[in-house]
This record gives C-alpha cells, sequence and structure tokens, in this order.
C-alpha cells in the first residue's frame, strides 16, 4: 500500500519533472522562433537542428561516453558550423537559399546517420538508444538537472530579448531601415540565430532533430494570428509553447505508446489551425468576415450612390426612381438589385414604394449625399494629384474629411461645383 | 550603333564549343569515379581469406538500387532546384510518411501499389496543403512548409508506432532506409533480382518518360512561370505533375535508401549540377552522374567503414557539390578567382605597353625607354608604375609580356617595345582612342569623363567592332584629345615611328 503510494509519487515526479522541462522549452523556444518567424527564417532551425547530429555523434565519438552538456556543446558547434555555411553558399556562389538549406540539413544529417552507424558498431559502448533519442526525441529521459539547464537557457534567452528588444524588434520588421541607421545588422541577426541555436539544441534530446523545428516555427506562427504587437505576439508565443508542451506531454504520457516529439508537434499544429482559424486579428475567418462586412458596406455606398445619381438625373424633382432604372447604371442583375434595396431597407435607408419604386429615407437622402460627394472629391482629387494614389489607402471606405485637409476638400468641392457635378447649395427633392 | 556596341558586350566562348567540352568533362568525371569506384570495391570486396571467392553480387545490387533510386530523385530534383522550391521536396519526403503508413494499414501490405497510391496523394496533399495555409493563413510559404511537413511526419511517426505492429516499418528504417537488403535477391520470371530495383526501375523509366513528355512544358515552367501561364501552359497542372512524381520517387526510394537519403539525392546533385552547366540538358546529365557517382561511391565508403550506406551516399553527395562549388569551370569559386587573375594579368600587361606606347608617341619616339621594372612599382617617368593592380598581378603582367616578346632589352639594359609589342599597342591605343571618340560624338559627356570609360573599354574591342566604330566615325583622324588615332593595319608599320 505504501509502497504503490510511493511509486505513485516517484511517477508523478517523473512526470512533474518532464512536464516543466518541456513547457519550459516550449515556451522557450515558441519566444525565440517567432523572430525567425518574423525575421521570414523560419526553416533556419531546421537547417539548424538537422546539422547537429555529427556535432552530438562526434563529441560521442570522441569521449567515448554519453556526456548530455559535451554532446549538446557539439550539436551547438556544427549547427551554427551548418548555418554558416549555408549563408556562405548563398553569398559567395550562385546556389539559392532553399537549396542552400536542403543541401546542409541532409548531407549533415547523412553525416550523422553515417557517424551513429560508426558507434553503433564500436560495441558495448555505443549504447544505441542514447543517440537515436537525438532524432525522434525522448522525452522520459529529462532528469530534474535537465529541467534546471532548460530553466537556465530560457531565462538567459529571455534576457537577451528583453535587454536588446528595440534592435530585435527593429531587424525583424525592416532589416534595410535598420541598416541605414546605422545598426549593427548582421550581428544582432547572429545572435539572433544563436539565441535560436541555443533552443534548438536543448530541445535535440527531447524533440529530436526532425520535429524541433515546429516547435520553433508553430507558436510565433500561431501568435501572429492574434496581434499585431511585437510584445504581445512574444508573451503570446511563449505562452503557446508552454500550452504544446504541457498539453503534448501529457498527451503522451497518458498514451505510452505514443512517442513524446511527434505528439508535441502534432499538439502544436492542432493550435496552429485553431489559431489560424479564430484569431481575431489576422485568422481567417475574421478576415473573411471583415471581408464580407467591408463588400458590404462598399455595396450599400454604391446603391446610395446610384439612387443619387437617378436622382440628380431627373433634376431633384422626387426622392423615389423605379427599381429598374438601377440596373441601367450599374451591371447589377435584377435579383442582385433586388437584395440590395432589401438589406438597405432593413438598414432603414431606402423604402421601396409600391410601383417599383426606390424612395430615399431622411437617413439615406444624408448618406447618398455623403457617399456620392466622397466619391467625386476623390475622383478630383487624384485626378488633380495622380501620384498620390499609392499613399491614400482603401479610396472606397474612407471618408475625404477624414484625409484630406479642410481647405482642399474646400477647394476640390467647387472645383466640382463649377464643373457643375454638384449643386452649388443644398438640394432636397 | 550603339545596340551593335551593347550586344557585344558578352565575351563568353562559343556556346557550341563549350557544349562539347561539357560533354567531354562530364565523360572524364565519370571514367574517373569509375575507376575509384572499381578500386574501392577490389578493396572492400577483398575475400577474407584466399581461396574464397569474391561476392560481387550483393555490392553491385546494392549500387545498382542506390543508383536507380539517385538518378530519379536528381532528374527530378533539377526541377525543383531551377524552381527554388528544393525544400518542398525535402518536406514531401518527410510528409509521404503517413501516406505509406495509412496504405500499409488498409492493405495489409508494404509493396506494390497501395503504398504508390498512399505517398502520391501525400505529396500531392503537401503540396496543396503548403500553398493553401499560406494563402488560407497569410503566412510565408517557408513557414507554412515547415508547419505541414513537421506535422504530416509526427502523424506518419505517431501512426507507426501507435498502430503498426511489423518489423518492416519502424522509424529507423524510415530515416534509413534498408539499403543493407539490397544485396539479397529473389527470383524473378527465373532471374535472381533485387527486390527494391523492382520499383525503382519502373519508376526511373516513368520520371525519364515523363520528364521527356513535358519537356517543354516543364523547362518553361522551370525558367519563366509568368511567360509559361501567358502561353498557356498550365503552370499549376505542370506543379502538381511534379510534386506526383517527386512523391513517386520519393516513396520508390523511401523503402531501399529511407527519407534522409531521398532529400540528399533530391537536392544536393541538382544544385551541383546547376553550378556545372547553365543547360538544362546537361544539368540533368550531370545531377544523374553526380547521383549514380554518390551511389556507388557511398555503397563503398559505407562499407568500409562498416556504417550506414544511405548515410554515407548523402556524405559523399555532399563531397561532390562542395567539389563543384569550389572548380565548377563556370561558377566555381576557384575557376572564378583564375578567370579573375588572368584577367587582371592581361589587362595589366596590356597596360603597361599602352603606357609604353603613348610615351613613346609623346617623346617623338626614337630613344626613349622606359624601365619595364617600372611595373613593379619603382618610378619612372611614364606614370605605368602607378598600375592599380596588386603587386603579383603585376609580376605575372611582367612576365607576360616578357614571355610574349612585347618588350626586349636595349644596349643599356632598359625595356623597349618590339614590333611585336608595338603592333599590339598601337591597336590597344587605337581601341581606346576610337572609344573616346565615339562616346564624345554620341553621348553628352564632360570631356575628363571619357578616359576612364575608354581604359576599361580599350581590352574587349575586337578589330571586327573598331571597324564598325570606325566606319560609325567616318574616319576622324584625331580623339577628342587632339590625339591621332593610330591606323589598325600595320601598313604604316613602326618603320614611320622610328625615324
Amino acid at each position: 500500500m505504501i509502497e504503490s503510494a510511493l511509486h505513485a509519487l516517484r511517477e508523478n515526479y517523473n512526470f512533474v519533472v518532464i512536464l516543466c522541462g518541456v513547457s519550459l522549452l516550449g515556451a522557450g523556444a515558441g519566444i525565440v522562433g517567432a523572430f525567425a518567424v518574423l525575421r521570414k527564417r523560419a526553416l533556419t532551425g531546421d537547417a539548424l537542428s538537422h546539422a547537429a547530429l555529427p556535432g552530438v555523434c562526434l563529441a560521442f565519438l570522441v569521449l567515448g561516453e554519453r556526456n548530455l552538456p559535451a554532446m549538446l556543446l557539439g550539436a551547438l558547434a556544427s549547427g551554427i558550423l551548418g548555418v554558416a555555411i549555408i549563408s556562405a553558399l548563398v553569398r559567395w556562389t550562385r546556389v539559392r537559399d532553399d537549396a542552400a538549406i536542403g543541401i546542409i540539413l541532409s548531407v549533415f544529417f547523412g553525416l550523422g546517420i553515417a557517424l551513429m552507424g560508426i558507434i553503433q558498431r564500436m560495441g558495448s559502448v555505443g549504447n544505441k538508444a542514447g543517440l537515436s533519442s537525438f532524432i525522434l526525441g525522448k522525452t522520459t529521459g529529462i532528469t530534474g538537472a535537465d529541467v534546471w539547464i532548460i530553466l537556465a537557457s530560457a531565462a538567459i534567452c529571455l534576457a537577451a530579448i528583453v535587454v536588446l528588444y528595440k534592435e530585435f524588434l527593429a531587424v525583424s520588421f525592416d532589416a534595410d531601415f535598420t541598416q541605414s541607421l546605422g545598426w549593427p545588422v548582421y550581428a544582432i541577426d547572429l545572435l539572433l540565430m544563436s539565441l535560436v541555436a541555443a533552443a534548438v539544441v536543448i530541445g535535440l534530446p527531447t524533440v529530436g532533430v526532425i520535429m524541433i523545428s515546429a516547435l520553433l516555427i508553430m507558436p510565433g506562427a500561431a501568435a501572429r494570428f492574434w496581434t499585431d504587437r511585437l510584445s504581445t505576439l512574444l508573451v503570446l508565443a511563449g505562452g503557446l509553447g508552454f500550452v504544446t508542451g504541457v498539453v503534448g506531454t501529457t498527451l503522451s504520457y497518458t498514451f505510452d505508446k505514443l512517442p513524446a516529439g511527434p505528439v508535441i508537434v502534432l499538439t502544436g499544429a492542432a493550435l496552429f489551425l485553431l489559431s489560424m482559424l479564430l484569431g481575431h486579428r489576422r485568422g481567417a475567418i475574421a478576415r473573411i468576415l471583415a471581408h464580407r462586412r467591408f463588400r458590404r458596406s462598399w455595396q450599400e455606398r454604391q446603391l446610395l450612390r446610384t439612387l443619387y445619381e437617378l436622382i440628380e438625373s431627373s433634376g431633384f424633382r422626387q426622392r423615389s426612381v423605379p427599381q429598374d432604372d438601377l440596373l441601367s447604371l450599374r451591371a447589377w442583375s435584377p435579383a442582385e438589385a433586388q437584395k440590395l434595396v432589401q438589406e438597405a431597407a432593413v438598414a432603414g435607408l431606402v423604402l421601396p414604394l409600391p410601383g417599383g419604386r426606390v424612395a430615399l429615407t431622411d437617413q439615406g437622402w444624408q448618406q447618398a449625399l455623403e457617399a456620392t460627394r466622397g466619391h467625386r472629391l476623390w475622383q478630383t482629387f487624384l485626378a488633380e494629384y495622380p501620384e498620390q494614389a499609392g499613399s491614400v489607402v482603401n479610396l472606397a471606405s474612407v471618408s475625404v474629411d477624414d484625409h484630406l485637409p479642410p481647405a482642399l476638400s474646400d477647394e476640390l468641392q467647387a472645383k466640382l461645383v463649377a464643373a457643375g457635378r454638384w449643386p452649388a447649395s443644398e438640394v432636397a427633392p | 550603333m550603339s545596340t551593335a556596341v551593347a550586344s557585344r558586350q558578352s565575351f563568353a566562348a562559343p556556346q557550341t564549343a563549350w557544349a562539347w567540352n561539357e560533354w567531354w568533362l562530364l565523360a572524364s568525371y565519370l571514367a574517373m569515379s569509375l575507376a575509384l569506384v572499381v578500386i574501392g570495391l577490389e578493396w572492400v570486396t577483398r575475400p577474407a581469406a584466399s581461396g574464397v571467392p569474391r561476392d560481387l553480387a550483393a555490392p553491385l545490387w546494392t549500387i545498382a538500387v542506390g543508383s536507380a533510386s539517385a538518378a530519379s530523385c536528381a532528374i527530378l530534383g533539377c526541377y525543383l532546384v531551377l524552381r527554388r522550391m528544393s525544400l518542398l521536396g525535402d518536406a514531401i519526403s518527410h510528409a509521404v510518411l503517413p501516406g505509406i503508413v495509412i496504405a500499409y494499414l488498409l492493405s495489409g501490405q508494404l509493396t506494390g501499389w497501395p503504398i504508390f497510391i498512399g505517398a502520391l496523394v501525400l505529396g500531392v496533399v503537401t503540396a496543396a496543403l503548403t500553398q493553401g495555409l499560406s494563402s488560407l493563413g497569410r503566412v510565408s510559404e517557408d513557414t507554412s512548409l515547415g508547419i505541414v511537413f513537421t506535422s504530416l511526419f509526427a502523424l506518419g511517426v505517431v501512426l507507426i508506432q501507435g498502430w503498426v505492429r511489423h518489423a518492416d516499418l519502424d522509424v529507423d528504417c524510415v530515416l534509413q532506409g534498408q539499403i543493407d537488403f539490397a544485396g539479397v535477391t529473389q527470383e524473378f520470371y527465373g532471374w535472381q533480382i533485387s527486390r527494391p530495383i523492382l520499383a525503382l526501375l519502373p519508376t526511373l523509366v516513368v520520371t525519364i518518360g515523363f520528364v521527356a513528355l513535358f519537356w517543354k512544358e516543364l523547362k518553361i515552367v522551370s525558367f519563366d512561370p509568368a511567360l509559361a501561364a501567358a502561353m498557356g501552359v498550365r503552370v499549376a497542372v505542370v506543379h502538381y505533375l511534379l510534386m506526383a512524381m517527386v512523391s513517386v520517387a520519393t516513396v520508390a526510394s523511401f523503402e531501399a535508401v529511407g527519407s534522409i537519403l531521398v532529400v540528399a539525392m533530391l537536392i544536393v546533385p541538382a544544385a551541383a549540377a546547376d553550378l556545372l552547366s547553365s543547360r538544362l540538358s546537361m544539368m540533368i546529365a550531370w545531377a544523374m552522374a553526380i547521383g549514380i557517382v554518390s551511389a556507388a561511391l557511398g555503397y563503398v565508403l559505407g562499407a568500409a567503414l562498416d556504417t550506414s550506406v544511405a548515410g554515407m551516399m548523402a556524405v559523399v553527395a555532399g563531397g561532390q557539390f562542395a567539389l563543384a562549388v569550389v572548380f565548377s569551370p563556370r561558377s566555381g569559386l576557384a575557376s572564378r578567382w583564375l578567370r579573375n587573375l588572368l584577367l587582371a594579368v592581361r589587362i595589366t600587361s596590356e597596360d603597361v605597353i599602352a603606357g609604353l606606347y603613348r610615351a613613346e608617341e609623346r617623346d617623338q619616339a626614337t630613344g626613349v625607354s622606359i624601365e619595364l621594372s617600372g611595373v613593379r612599382g619603382e618610378s619612372t617617368r611614364s606614370g605605368i608604375d602607378e598600375h592599380s593592380a596588386s603587386p603579383f598581378v603585376r609580376w605575372l603582367a611582367s612576365w607576360r609580356i616578357a614571355h610574349l616578346g612585347w618588350t626586349a632589352k636595349d644596349r643599356l639594359g632598359q625595356a623597349r617595345l618590339t614590333d611585336a609589342g608595338r603592333t599590339v599597342a598601337r591597336k590597344l591605343v587605337r581601341a581606346h582612342r576610337l572609344w573616346e571618340t565615339y562616346l564624345d560624338t554620341h553621348f553628352d559627356l564632360p570631356r575628363d569623363h571619357l578616359h576612364d570609360a575608354a581604359e576599361r573599354m580599350e581590352h574587349f574591342l575586337d578589330p571586327e567592332l573598331q571597324a564598325e566604330l570606325d566606319a560609325e566615325l567616318a574616319g576622324v583622324a584625331t580623339d577628342p584629345h587632339g590625339k591621332q588615332i593610330p591606323p589598325a593595319d600595320s601598313a604604316v608599320d613602326s618603320s614611320s615611328l622610328e625615324k
């Protein structure tokens, strides 16, 4: 009875240790990886982790025994060598970056496998279990000491990010501009990549060479759907990485057939998918909804403007027009026009009259005036200053008066009046 | 005229000659590698004791399996590398894993059609998902790639470890393959044949057929997708066909050589070949050759060191890539350095004798002699020692001048232009002054901007172009600085100067 309780505690102690380790790792990798994703270096982590394998094996061959810190140092060295070769290839030869990454990744990994084969054939020394866990990862190997190592490195990464926050932010968003300010972009980049390398290497024994890059990419990419602010993004990426670690470890612990690395990666993928769909900033659903909203308001303005134009062409005699006349000015089908009118009627802007006529309500008239005036002012403005076209976003949605100085919009309106395209005094049919 | 000048600005060797050189280079590389492989095999298969017959069948089958896999991967890899989609190949080779496992779980067998179909579907799904994620989620291509293939691979591993109980399908064999068993043969219509070759040979044939059939489409899509789309080629269809072929080649190679080697064979030979040739057909030939050499030498090294053959194949491929980076005749670092050095030496030596010629001309030409040692930096009256080339280049240039007999020592031990040197120098000065005159008449440049441009162009104006310039300038006799443009022919030879 007591023994089994002790056993359970010991089991749980192991579990808690592993849980702490993996979730801290997830948080650290998430934060560092967020920068890599922003810097468009998402696959550098992949190249790094594959390139780290021969370093692990070499450290083992040299020392002749399993010594985790030495192997991690070896991994760090050969990983950084790999990344350095990639950037040298891109810089000095006409090999493109994708090919360079693929080459280093596969050749270094092949070398690692070959070295591993040599180690395995060394007999009793080369106990296979220790090394092959580096490929797919093995969370059960985490000890209390490892957790402290992970914690310490996570703390160092965090400290570096806090201290160099401004520099990292500048480089991540506009490296060229940062360079032009005279900042040492190359050095900052190097430091960033060293942080990525550190995260990869620490994650190698637990998550494995092939999938550690997922732990780097996924939280950062997922967090991007929720926010546009870097500070929030980093906190979120860390949090998502942490959650990935907790959930993944628990799952793989519960179903003990399942290897930890892949389960953690699949958890991360699920979180990414959820964020991609639901993220309220850039998520797919939010974007589709925003797009639809924009489309609807654009069409509504389109309808009001058409109504205004029809009323205008009839000399402002009455506030209603035959609905069929709408089709003469726009490429709407009768069904589309009917739908637009109904939607506008629900919004209280128009009033369908018997006999197939549509009338503008007071509110509708005001909005139609505003929409048409805005449209024509933009037209005049762009005819005068065509070079400004690129700097004005979303002509359809922004109001003229928000965007142009009052003097300018008055001047434009005067031009419209002079051209007979706008009534000089207020009209009200 | 100016377009004629511009169009002559490429100084490359004629294409046809180069193509022959390329074939010779490829052939000699293959011959050299074959010799290495034969020597290596000789050593690897040496009988343990005398009297035991040498067993060559297993090594040769292994090499054949590796070569077939490497060749089909290399062909397809060329298109991946050209289209900058190397990493999609990497991703597909990881991501077909769940397809294989699901097909195995459904059909219960590890060979034959189901596996191929499973992998094919997953390969295309990977390509589509990568594109879909990046457009739906507005994330960059490489981010979505990294997410898709790690997730699919993870799914495959989970499926294997969770549901598959079969000795032939474990994670190690997925990563490293089982090329060690390629030597085990089985009966096939009365022939003793290695099993993996039954899948790999048809794959190679289909790959070659695919490339031959869609040669034109693949080529244009690889080099200019926008043009291809404008010409009515269905770029997306070609893209997904290519991805399907990559999946087929991947899965055919998978069992034999594992997923790492597939990636290495897809990308590394093709990237090396890209450095070695700028013609697609030649590039594919190089890629196949490099792939096959990797397979053969990789086997030899793997057997010699008693380690993973697949890993060694990747390493050998990497070694060949490194060789290509350094020694490729066209774009290798060493060749580029050598070419630049030779050009610098030529330009420096030409500058020096042109300087001598001008000095002769300036001093009405007879008794002036200039220390050639001026080339090495000592002061002389002509200013040629001020040449900006490095000491090494200047040393080589002085050697070249002496070697070509452009100068000779006179009685006082000073270097003077020989007739041969004077002829060369006059042509250079003529080119220089023609170009200055041409620039002056056709472009609105200040006078002091003419010299530097002409100083560069004088080394590259061939007689034909000079004749054209001359005709264009309609016999202008002096350059903008009032100096005489020397005549092209040697009718008024040095005699006129040495009066």
